[in-house]
């Protein structure tokens, strides 16, 4: 087995984001295409983490989570024959789920707004001319300490979780998942002017948090 | 006559920090960023807690499929493809 030779592949972890010897999507979708029963379960295998994570933050419990996700394997099960490969497999894949996910999470009566309109930075840090008065202390050499990242890991993990649905689903595309921003966009069918203030509310939210923390 | 923006404060910087990040600044916007940043030790600090922000959340672990459910996907499967059928 080729990729038994990587060490880091064997992890299981960082590969979807460019382990070298992975079969690639296209190849996969060929497969299944064909009715390959293994090439389904190493596509469901490779998007599950992402999937889940997606449909997450439109439904309000991890059960609710994975039916959509099943549901959205069946709808690629039954609509394969149909995706022309115009965008790639992820996009296409995610789209789904997002539009499943959102009836679902419509059915739940989630809320769809665009996002707060906090500052990234609480007024109360500046004085009147817009100079901090309350400047970031430093952490992050801290931060590359294993425990303490592990720790902070954690935290980042609910400060996450605790995210206004739209900025928690561009942020765990574009940070965790490592989507590009014209991915997400397609994928959420957003601009790019608005992917890039839910990324900024985020992205914001999750720095306070972790300064919380380390605080603490 | 070349008319001279005023300077960004701080304020102001924490609010551009992702659209700099993003490379989504006009050049003249960009620079004067970059001219704050030079002379603002506080912000070149937020400006590195963002990206250690950013590098941290993409540390997180992803749940991967267990084996259980690696077994329940291909039973859908099996299951899905002989409804077909």
């Amino acid at each position: 087995m080729r990729v038994g030779l990587i060490p880091a592949v064997a992890t299981g972890r960082r590969s979807r984001r460019g382990g070298a010897a992975v079969e690639p999507d296209g190849e996969l979708v060929a497969r299944l295409r064909a009715g390959d029963e293994d090439a389904f379960v190493l596509l469901v295998a490779r998007h599950h983490a992402t999937m889940l994570r997606l449909a997450r933050a439109y439904v309000s419990s991890t059960a609710v989570a994975e039916e959509v996700v099943q549901d959205t394997w069946l709808g690629v099960v039954r609509g394969i024959g149909g995706f022309e490969g115009r965008s790639s497999f992820k996009t296409w894949l995610l789209q789904i789920l997002v539009n499943r996910a959102r009836s679902t999470g419509v059915r739940e009566h989630r809320s769809t707004a665009v996002g707060d309109a906090a500052p990234a930075v609480d007024r109360s840090r500046f004085d009147a001319s817009g100079a901090w008065m309350s400047p970031p202390q430093h952490w992050i050499e801290d931060s590359e300490d294993r425990l303490f990242a592990q720790a902070l890991a954690t935290h980042i993990q609910s400060a996450l979780n605790g995210l206004p649905p739209r900025q928690r689903e561009v942020v765990t595309l574009r940070d965790v998942d490592g989507l590009s921003g014209h991915e997400v966009c397609e994928v959420l069918d957003i601009s790019e002017g608005n992917q890039r203030v839910l990324l900024h509310r985020g992205r914001s939210r999750l720095r306070e948090a972790l300064e919380e923390f380390v605080k603490a | 006559m070349l008319r001279q923006k005023p300077e960004l404060v701080c304020q102001q910087i924490v609010e551009l920090v992702t659209d700099y990040l993003e490379g989504a600044l006009s050049r003249s916007e960009r620079r004067r960023f970059e001219a704050h940043l030079a002379g603002c030790e506080n912000c070149t600090e937020y400006l590195a807690q963002m990206r250690a922000t950013i590098r941290l959340t993409g540390r997180l672990d992803a749940e991967d499929l267990t084996p259980a459910m690696r077994e329940e996907f291909t039973a859908l499967y099996r299951r899905w493809r002989s409804e077909e059928a």
